[in-house]
Order: C-alpha cells, then structure tokens, then sequence
C-alpha cells in the first residue's frame, strides 16, 4: 500500500545569513564560523487517507517546521513531501491547493482589513472552485458549517471573539476543499470552554469530509483525543511512532514516558499527594545538541552505549516505531499512568 | 491553623467610558499558613483582577470599592500607597505568567535581587548576596553563586521563572500570588516547577494563591478550589470534592469539556456560547444563558450556599440528594 501522505527523510536546517563582512573575511583567509540549526532531522511519516496522525514535542522540538514543510510553506534542506503520489513542492513553490493549514494564532492569521467572509472566498475564487457571482453563496454555506451565523461574513476580524476567529480560520481552510488539513496548535490559545467547541467542531468535519489530518500540539489530552497515530518528537528527529491508544497505555521511548509523566492529572482525592515525576535538565539547545542519543543527558534509563551511538528508529513492535537501544525492555516493564480519570 | 491572608466581600470595578466594569464582585475567601488555594475560571472571568487586587496593584481607571483584605491581621484596603508598598514584595508577593515582561532586561539578577532585598531591608552588601544565593539555591538554580551574575536573556523561561520565584521568596512572604506561573512552560518544566512549589510551600509555610485556567494543575497543587465566572466565585470547596461532584453547573461544564477524561474521539460534553462581555451581564445569574438547568428564576442573582465546608452560587444546585429542588420550587 503505499501511502496517501508522505514525507520521505525530510531535514530542514536554519542557517544564519552570511554578511558581506563575513564573506570579505572568508575571501581574506579568516575562519568564519557558520553554526546552523538543525530544525528537523530526517524526519518520514505517512499518512493514509482519513486518517489523523498527531505530532506532540515541547518547544523547540521541530514540530511546526515539520508542519510547514509539509504543508509545502516552507521547502525542505532535502528530503520530499508528496500528496498521493505527487510532490507538493515544485521548483520550490507550493503547487497544491488540497493541503490547507489552520494555525494556532486567529489573530494573526486572518487579515485584519479584510471582511472575513472576503477571507473565506478568497482563495475559491482565486482557484476557480467557485465563480465570483456565487461567493456570497458559498460562503454563507461555509459559516453555517462551522456554527456561525452567516450574516457575520461582512465583519472584520476584530469584531469576533477568539473562538469564532479559529471557526473562520477552519472555514477558509476547509474552503478550499482539501484533501489534507494540518493543524498547528488550533486550540492552544483558546479557554477550555472554547476549546471543547472546537475540538467537537473538528471532528464532526473531519468525519464528515473523510478529511486526512496532521495534528500538531504540545498538549498531550488533545491529541490523544482526536488522532488515529501519533509521533513524538525530540530535538528534530521523531523518537516514537504508532497507534495512540498503544503509545500511550505502554510507551516505548523513555521521552515518551516522562512527557506522559509529566502533564497534570486531575486529581480527583481530598487527601492524595501528586506524585510529580520532572524530567531532569532542560532541553538542550539545538544549536549544540548532545552526541549520541540526544535524550541521554536528561534520561532515566541511560546506559554508556546511548552516549557514544545514536539510536536510529526502528520497528519495535508491529506497526510501532521507536529511537532507543533498549525500548523492548521499556515495552515489558509494561504501562504509564496516564489517565484522566475513569467516569 | 490560623488564617493569614482574610478577604471579605471584595469588589474592585474598572471605570471606563463604556460603563462600570466590575471585575472583582464579592469574593470572598480564607487562606491559612502552608495551604495552597487554587483559583480558576477562563479569561476574563475576573481571576487575575483578584491576584492583583490583593497586591493593591490595580491601576486607574480600576480600584476596590469595597470589602475587607485582613493580612496577618492588618486591613490593607483603604491603607495609602506608601504603606501598601512597605508590604508589598515583604508580606505578600507575586509571580507572574511571563518572566520576560516581569525581569529587567538591562540588569544582572544580582542587581534586581539586591534591589528587591533592600527595598525593605538593610544589610551589608556581603550579608545581602549571601541571602540572594540561598534563595535561588532553594529555587533549584544550579551553580548560583556564578548564575547570579547573568542577565535575564542568558536563562531558559523555566529558569527565568524560578529567578522570579526566588525574588518572590526573598522575604519569606506570608502569602505568594501565582498567577498563571507555568502556562508559558513545556510540560516537563511545569513539573519541575510544580514539584518545588509545593515542597517551598511546605517547608516555609508560605501560603499561595495558584491563579491558573487549567483545572489538572490547580489539582496536583491544591486542597482547596475556588470556581470564577464573570468576576464571581460561583463554587468552593475542597478540590477532589468540588472536582468529583460539582454543585454548579459551570463547574460540571469545566470538566466535562476536558479531553482528558473523554473516550477518544467521542464528542466532549461542551458548554454552549461564550463569556458574557462584563458591560452586558445578564441580570440575575451570569451563567445562566449558557446553563442547561436554567429556569425563570434564574434572572434573580442566587444567594450563596454553605453546607459541609463548600459553598456554591446556584439556584438549582447539582447532585443535592433528597427532593428535586426544581420540584420543589414549582
């Protein structure tokens, strides 16, 4: 089978600018040193259609340039991203309209002087997937998709609140008729009221549309709830791969253990003592990530050879991907924590 | 255990051209020496207002315009600048989501701790930077005899948070006003983070305020919970209990739109609408166009109600046994 989605071994590095007076100094004979971030380092997922593969990390892990990347935004250092068999890139520019992406920020990404039902009509109109004389139309169908009143499509972007800023943004997206939604952080700055609307709104679309989704948060209770698979990422490069429930209930990476471990329950007893479990250390910078397996200095189960050699990813399980020398033992010493609470 | 920090009745309302605004309306709440007491509700439900109320950090047009906040005994409203700033940072202290905006950029930590330290205290220089390495030694800085001589931008947001913490700490304050500490960190940072405020609280007994939106971290940290909607505390009461079984059904609402403790991919029980703007309150209840169990009388404000420790601001409180209250009302 070969798959809907697919990024195949893609890194991206962000590079510093060379300036005139470096390039002068290099021409001279002097040493300029270019440090370069590796943002994202050979990173492949595939998705099959209708499916909604999560990607989780903490700041820095490389998650939203993975997203950008596949969303054709930003071109890889090297690697391919292809949409049913055809590259999304050509000649470095995006040049497909079934990938859409919603964005964590609705105040950022929808044009402030422009009517938002302007916004929504757009693109169709731009792509011809729906004559100027039926926007209007078109339009109104799209707020009413999304729960809003139709009749807002001649307000500005400030006139709405947070929420319904993200309904629009869902609304252009989804305008444009996608095959493939990517969402970066869509619910991370709404209040948890809000929060639930949206996630509802998603996945009553997304199973109405058979939609194809990657969905990018930092929020480990979201993505559990609303993605198929998921992948985690670590300092650019994907840890661990595979069916969420399984992930969750027996992780194979001991990053993906001590997230699960650490993220607040809701703590149900008058007289319990949460047990926190911190990871210790910080991430390290990307700039100079630690050699060998870059979780080592931070991990609980580190062993000598995790110092020297860096753990590829690899089939641990049956449709289950891990980056660690000793995740079968990880897998056997058997569940995490990770629970809300049981109603 | 006694109390140290009382607040009665507070009201702090914001005159703006558009209205009166009151943000802060009627909250009331006792806190002891060591407790922890959680604080939630969404944005623009009043909470922060509260935090900063306490501090006497209101700005005009904002200003409490009544009730009572008793520290160790003291009333601090009404009290002039001068004397509120004599305590402010000394008896009570706060922390703040972002530790960028709250850090000066253009001093070293050991200035702005200095300058914090003898704000309220005089000590040899000696004497001083002793107690400023203590301080962030506690706060978990490592190496900070050297760290003390960085700047603000030489530290990752979870160090800069505990900077800020450790400033908070130098006097040893009765109460700490968290608000929102962690939102801006990763998970793993939270914890951490949460790990060594509940251990400061219990070795110190420091009492604190934990200002938060998120429902899972107030409950690792705190024993006691107070619910905000629209400058109002609707419900209060032990965390696990308030948690377990909800009296009012903006409570319930919070936790049922949990992802966390849905099935996967089933629809989250959500509430209906949006927070009321503050300059259109619904008469009576300010919950109630968004509530399920709303009925006629909904449009009179409830009374609140104490039973068992708890208290709750409803008409048709849920999971009361005996007769319906709905029935019994009609």
């Amino acid at each position: 089978m070969t798959a809907f989605f697919r990024i195949d071994r893609v890194s991206r590095a962000f590079a510093p600018e060379i300036t005139l007076g470096d390039r002068i100094a290099a021409k001279l004979g002097a040493r300029v040193e270019t440090r370069s971030l590796q943002a994202v380092n050979a990173v492949t997922l595939e998705l099959a259609k209708g499916e909604t593969l999560g990607l989780v990390g903490e700041s820095g892990c490389g998650k939203s340039t993975l997203g950008r990347v596949a969303a054709g935004i930003l071109p890889p250092s090297s690697g391919t991203v292809a949409l049913d068999g055809k590259p999304v890139l050509l000649n470095g520019r995006k040049a497909t309209t079934r990938i859409q992406t919603v964005f964590q920020d609705p105040f950022a990404s929808l044009d402030p002087r422009m009517k938002v039902g302007e916004t929504v009509a757009e693109g169709p109109v731009a792509h011809g997937l729906v004559s100027q004389a039926k926007a209007g139309e078109y339009v109104s169908e799209w707020f009413a998709r999304v729960g809003l009143d139709p009749a807002f499509a001649g307000r500005y972007p400030h006139q709405f609140s947070g929420g319904q800023r993200q309904r629009i943004a869902i609304a252009r997206a989804l305008a444009m008729k996608p095959d493939l939604l990517i969402c970066d952080e869509p619910v991370a700055s709404l209040d948890v009221s809000i929060q639930a609307q949206i996630l509802n709104l998603f996945l009553h679309l997304r199973r109405e549309l058979n939609l194809t989704c990657l969905f990018i948060s930092h929020d480990l209770s979201v993505v559990r709830h609303v993605s198929d698979r998921m992948a985690v990422m670590y300092l650019g490069r994907v840890v661990e791969q595979g069916e969420t429930a399984q992930l969750f209930e027996t992780p194979a990476h001991p990053y993906t253990r001590a997230l699960l471990a650490s993220v607040p329950k809701l703590t149900l007893d008058d007289e319990a003592i949460v047990h926190f479990e911190p990871i210790e250390g910080e991430i390290p910078s990307p700039l100079s990530p630690p050699p060998g397996c870059h979780f080592s200095p931070r991990c609980a189960f580190v062993q000598e050879r995790c110092r020297r050699e860096a753990p590829e990813l690899r089939e641990v399980q049956e449709r289950r991907f891990a980056a660690c020398h000793f995740s079968e033992s990880l897998i056997e010493q058997g569940s995490s924590d990770f629970k809300g609470f049981d109603r | 255990m006694t109390a140290v920090l009382e607040v009665r009745d507070l009201r702090t309302e914001f005159n703006t051209r558009a209205g009166v605004i009151r943000a802060v309306d009627d909250v009331s709440f006792t806190l002891k020496r060591g407790e922890i007491l959680g604080l939630v509700g969404e944005s623009g439900s009043g909470k922060s207002v509260t935090g900063f109320s306490l501090l006497g950090l209101v700005d005009p047009p904002g200003r409490i315009t009544g009730g009572s906040i008793r520290l160790n005994g003291t009333e601090l409203v009404g009290l002039p600048q001068s004397e509120l700033r004599a305590r402010r940072g000394k008896e009570i202290a706060m922390i703040f989501q972002d530790p960028i905006a709250t850090l000066n950029p253009l001093l070293t930590i050991r200035k702005q701790m200095m300058m914090a330290l003898e704000a309220h205290q005089h000590m040899t220089t000696k004497a001083a930077e002793t107690r400023c390495i203590e301080v962030l030694q506690r706060v978990g800085i490592p190496d900070p005899a050297a760290r003390i001589k960085a700047y603000p931008h030489e530290f990752s947001g979870g160090m800069r948070q505990r900077v800020a913490i450790a400033i908070a700490l130098l006097h040893d304050p009765a109460v700490i006003v968290a608000d929102e500490p962690t939102t801006a960190l990763d998970v793993s940072i939270q914890a951490q983070i949460l790990h060594e405020m509940r251990s400061l609280a219990a070795e110190t007994g420091t009492a604190m305020i934990w200002i938060s939106h998120d429902l899972a971290t107030v409950s690792s940290l705190a024993k006691r919970l107070l619910v905000m909607y629209a400058g109002k505390v609707v419900e209060e009461g032990a965390t696990g209990t308030v948690l377990r079984d909800p009296r009012h059904p903006y409570t319930r609402g919070l936790i049922t739109s949990l992802p966390a403790i849905a099935k996967p991919g089933e629809d989250l029980l959500q509430i209906p609408g949006t927070t009321p703007s503050f300059l259109s309150l619904p008469p009576g209840c300010p919950f109630a166009p968004r509530c399920e169990s709303a009925e006629a009388s909904c449009d009179k404000m409830p009374e609140t109600a104490q039973s068992d420790e708890r208290m709750w601001r409803c008409h048709y409180p849920l999971g009361l046994s005996g007769p319906d209250p709905r029935g019994a009302q009609q």
